[in-house]
């Protein structure tokens, strides 16, 4: 089991519901396949650095999971295949990048406490 | 303006001169690998606001012999960079970013 991480970006023009029906689909996608999910952040409608599919902004959504890596194959296809996403990345997490996760969380947790 | 036979006799004529040799600094400060010397081990490429430090106005990624970071580092930070460009939190060509 590796653990990774999914940044991927979704139309702006869909509606909250259906930005939620999306991320839930990709969540049962992986939890189906026996992924133990670990953290889930919803960055909300983000402005982009450049025009993507003639969209200036995009939802942004990260995803922190476990998931034995044969799986990620065919979860970047799903990704590739549904239109509502315009971009999305998946990163294998080092034991630094996982440290660095434990502490970017606990700090944001942090920040909206306060 | 001094003529020359002045210049070669080293008589200038209303030119300032000091007692003692002027303190210049001819040797610039040492360089160093910010990451190694506090000890970051993961470069995070969703903090774009970090990572344009390492990119020049145009967001090209800057040499190592302006910013001092290791080439172990270095490495990294352009996947970083790369990766962060795209995601689109940062541009791959721009102006005056900075």
């Amino acid at each position: 089991m590796n653990q990774y991480e999914t940044v991927f970006i979704l139309n702006p023009v869909l509606s909250d519901d259906q930005v939620k029906e999306t991320v839930k689909k990709f969540e049962n996608f992986l939890t189906d396949r026996g992924a133990k999910m670990i953290a889930k952040e919803d960055w909300g409608l983000k402005k982009m650095a450049y025009a993507i599919e003639n969209k200036k902004s995009g939802f942004y959504q990260l995803f922190q999971f476990e998931v034995p890596g044969e799986v990620i194959n065919e979860y970047e296809v799903e990704f590739g295949r549904d239109e509502r996403i315009m971009r999305y990345l998946t990163v294998k997490l080092d034991k630094y990048a996982i440290e660095w996760a434990e502490k970017r969380r606990s700090r944001m947790s942090k920040k909206s406490k306060a | 303006m001094a003529t020359l036979q002045q210049q070669a006799k080293g008589k200038k004529d209303g030119d300032i001169r000091y007692l003692s040799p002027l303190k210049i600094e001819t040797q610039e400060r040492k360089k160093y690998c910010r990451f190694k010397r506090s000890g970051i081990k993961y470069i995070d490429y969703k903090d774009a606001t970090w990572l344009f430090g390492f990119v020049n106005e145009q967001g090209k990624l800057l040499p190592r012999r302006l910013t001092g970071t290791s080439l172990k580092y270095q490495r990294k930070v352009a996947i970083a960079v790369k990766r962060a460009r795209h995601i689109a939190i940062m541009p791959y060509v721009g102006d005056l970013l900075k």
